[in-house]
């Protein structure tokens, strides 16, 4: 590795600027050696720390909340929905020299500054076709391809938390139902922000009688019944039902704040998963303002709201930002991006050794992109989903391996994601 | 003509937009309001209830989202206009009929995609070297949206056989679907139906899953459209999802596969096809395999109880309730048709609270007893029987009944 000319070359960013400085400049050095000298091998004490994962449902177009000004080729590509350089009028907010936040993400920027966010570029599940839905299930099952398994990943990674966790059964989706990341063995709890109060207690009595002979309703009715008292102190935070209202952007923080009142709780849930929708901007998605700001900018908020909400806990939480996807690194016919593959991740959070961007950048030169269209993954989410599960929730290495992600060995975890 | 083509938002600011699409949800609301009654209306009173949830498959499997704003007081008419008149016909005139709606081609864009070598893309680069000789005039270009959810979700499944190359392709033979009406150079067609516009249209013949087609404009598509509608992967994708609606979760093999045999025999004759289903013993089964959607609960819930709602407010806020706010699946492949998919715990809570409501409104005069004997015949359980004898009230009972888990299920 050795500085030329160009802003932007392929390795430049691959650790950020700290780690640059050490020299480890080949993907090979940022990962665990492959006998996995695990963080968790020494079992540490059933940890404090805090897990929120948030899906963006649609493929956010990576290439706009994350741009890569310095890409010789990103203006010529996106045309109008190019996000210019930092300084430029509604320009990017200045990362590392190379790629900039989406002006929308004004929040996020600031906890890049204090060093509380990692930002991933070009990242990718092995998922390798287009479609939302296949590429959603690949994302939450954890496997390389969207059928094969009912269970989520995150949990069979609550199912492998050190033995000792005295939280170990206590994540909450933050919906009516649960999303199929978190579906499986290990019990879990949803909580939408919808007001539920002034529920009948001898109904509800009779209702468990009544469901005595049936499990499947009977463990349902039970683990509401436990969650209304954990949000009890809430009500404030929870949304009239709202009428035909869009999913807007305040829905989105509603969500954040319903995850941060349970989570700060005593006894609440160690981890919340919780999701946004409304990137699958075909047409007219904009660029510094229009349909995509609108979204990245409740998405923004939404992320202010749970570090406001989470207070003192936040400096324990780690918060991971994904999507199914990227779009397609030029722009189509009708100023949006259609399914590509490539995008970028966050890592947020208090607990997060962040200020840097993580990128073995493929560059966006025809003949870099994938297919010819989109923006070549370089790095596997689960390389990042290991390293987040391994280093912040001690789950170790072994069972990452064989549980949490089968077939995921060439996906070795990235390391240093989150402070000792 | 592109400014005009993306409905005059572009290059719009945000509080500018958001107001533009206020305005345009007013205008829409009434006729959202008004076909969500009508739906719920006709679920609790029809005498046909086969062919009504014939046609919310159908119209689930074909799915739009009201979420989108073009779509918003569209999304009901495509199941009236282009579901229900084909839903004891041919796959194919409801696949054509569907992917020719303009709640369909706006959902997915279509409208707006491009031929590169269309006569419209040929005219702007022309006008665009006259007047603006030193900046390059904007691409024109296809949207890939709705070609690959036909293929994907529509009729081969995502397995289907199909390649990335076969999307563009698609998506090309398809330029010029779009919806009539428009200003200028953009005029022609009926406002608000189909309409094909010549000039968008990518020109020329296309290969298309190896096959070459021929045909010149409208045709071409229509030919694809035939072809997808009769092949194998459409028959076993089709076959799946009916018996995962009407069998179970996990489908067996055997009834997908009559399904698939009878939909190939039959040419896609859709009787058929549903007389294959009945005739499945696995249809049948003494327990009920399915856990009841939320759309399904407060159907049933009406029905049993004999009420048809009178005010669209009834039907709105039973389904923000229930999360299954009518008409908006938010994606394409429509609500999910698993028990997974609704089981969580804070949504069996928001249950039981919609079926306090509705027992408090009209239990009166009524008896929850012999209510449960007409609506679940012989599934009803002794112990449910014992609980709403024991109920404190009627109410009580009523809301007991629609919590039992046999009302749960179906």
């Amino acid at each position: 590795m050795r500085p030329v000319n160009s802003a932007l070359t392929r390795r430049r960013f691959l650790l950020g600027t700290g780690a640059l400085a050490a020299g480890a400049a080949l993907p090979g050095m940022l990962l665990a050696n492959a006998s996995g000298a695990a963080p968790g091998a020494w079992a540490p004490r059933a940890n404090s720390a805090r897990l929120v994962v948030v899906i963006l449902r649609g493929a956010l177009d990576g290439l706009s909340a994350v741009p890569p000004y310095a890409d010789p080729s990103y203006a010529g590509l996106r045309g109008e929905l190019a996000i210019a350089a930092p300084g430029a009028a509604d320009g990017a907010l200045a990362l590392d020299g190379a790629f900039g936040l989406h002006p929308s993400l004004a929040f996020l920027h600031d906890r890049f500054a204090a060093g509380e966010l990692i930002v991933f570029h070009a990242v990718s599940s092995p998922y390798r076709d287009r479609s939302h839905f296949d590429g959603q299930n690949v994302l939450e099952n954890g496997l390389t391809k969207p059928i094969g398994s009912a269970d989520g990943w995150l949990n069979r990674a609550i199912a492998a938390l050190p033995r000792d966790s005295s939280l170990a059964d206590r994540a909450v989706a933050v919906s009516q139902n649960v999303p199929l990341i978190l579906r499986g063995d290990s019990p879990v709890i949803s909580k939408s922000p919808q007001i539920t109060a002034d529920m009948d207690e001898d109904l509800l009595a009779r209702l468990q009688d009544l469901y005595s002979t049936d499990e499947w309703f009977s463990a349902r009715l039970s683990q509401a019944m436990q969650t209304e008292k954990l949000a009890d102190g809430a009500a404030d935070a929870a949304l009239p039902a709202m009428m035909g209202a869009p999913a807007g952007s305040d829905r989105v923080s509603a969500l954040a704040r319903m995850a941060a009142v349970l989570m700060r709780g005593e006894g609440g849930p160690q981890i919340a998963v919780f999701e946004a929708t409304g990137w699958d901007t075909h047409a007219n998605q904009g660029a510094a303002k229009g349909v995509l700001a609108q979204r990245l900018g409740g998405l923004d908020k939404a992320l202010r709201t749970l570090s406001d909400e989470l207070g003192p806990i936040w400096s324990r939480t780690a918060v991971l930002v994904v999507t199914e996807f990227g779009r397609t690194a030029a722009m189509n016919g009708t100023r949006g991006t259609d399914h590509g593959t490539g995008s970028c991740a966050l890592l947020a959070g208090g607990a997060v050794r962040g200020g840097r961007v993580i990128s073995d950048w493929p560059g966006l030169s025809r003949s870099a992109l994938l297919d010819g269209r989109d923006l070549k993954p370089t790095l596997d989410l689960r390389s990042v989903f290991k390293a987040v599960l391994g280093e912040h929730l001690h789950i170790d290495a072994k069972s990452l391996d064989a549980r949490v992600f089968p077939d995921s060995s060439g996906a070795r975890p990235l390391q240093g994601l989150v402070r000792a | 003509m592109r400014r005009q083509a993306a409905a005059g938002i572009d290059g719009a600011d945000a509080p500018t937009v958001a107001k533009a699409v206020d305005a345009v949800r007013e205008v829409y609301q009434p006729h959202y309001r008004a076909q969500v009654l009508a739906r719920a209306q006709s679920a609790a009173t029809t005498d046909r209830a086969f062919a009504e949830r014939l046609v919310y498959f159908w119209s689930n499997h074909f799915a739009v989202s009201a979420d989108k704003g073009a779509v918003f007081g569209l999304a009901g008419t495509l199941e009236n206009e282009a579901v229900r008149p084909h839903v004891n016909g041919r796959f194919i005139d409801m696949l054509t009929a569907v992917e020719q709606h303009p709640a369909m081609i706006a959902f997915l864009d279509n409208q707006y995609s491009v031929g590169t070598d269309s006569e419209a893309a040929r005219r702007a680069t022309r006008a665009g070297e006259r007047r603006f000789a030193a900046k390059p005039p904007r691409q024109f270009g296809i949207n890939e949206n709705l070609a690959r959810e036909i293929l994907e979700l529509h009729t081969l499944g995502v397995n289907g056989g199909y390649t990335q190359a076969d999307v563009t392709s698609f998506a090309q033979i398809i330029t010029g679907w779009s919806i009539g009406g428009g200003r200028g150079r953009l005029a022609g067609g009926e406002p608000g139906h189909f309409y094909f516009r010549e000039d968008l249209h990518e020109p020329g013949a296309k290969l298309f899953l190896g096959k070459r087609y021929e045909q010149s404009g409208l045709r071409q598509g229509e030919a694809v459209l035939a072809d997808l509608g009769r092949h194998p992967s459409t028959a076993h994708f089709i076959a799946t999802k009916l018996a995962r609606h009407f069998v179970a979760d996990d489908p067996p093999p055997p009834v997908v596969a009559r399904l698939a045999k009878a939909f190939l025999q039959s040419d896609g004759y859709l009787p058929h096809v549903y007389a294959a289903l009945i005739d499945s013993p696995e249809a049948w089964a003494a327990q009920p395999q399915k856990f009841k959607s939320p759309q399904d609960f407060v159907f049933s819930s009406l029905r049993s109880l004999n009420v048809s709602p009178q005010r669209p407010e009834e039907v709105l806020r039973s389904f923000e309730l229930l999360g299954q706010r009518q008409y908006t699946p938010g994606s394409p492949a429509g609500w999910p048709d698993n028990a997974k998919s609704w089981d969580g715990s804070d949504a069996l809570m928001h249950r039981v609270l919609w079926a306090s409501q509705l027992a408090a409104k009209f239990a009166a005069g009524t008896d929850p007893v012999a209510l449960a004997s007409s609506s679940l015949g012989s599934y009803v359980r002794p112990e449910t029987r014992t609980a709403l004898r024991r109920a404190a009230s009627s109410t009580q009972a009523l809301a007991l009944l629609l919590m039992s888990p046999e009302f749960q299920r179906r």
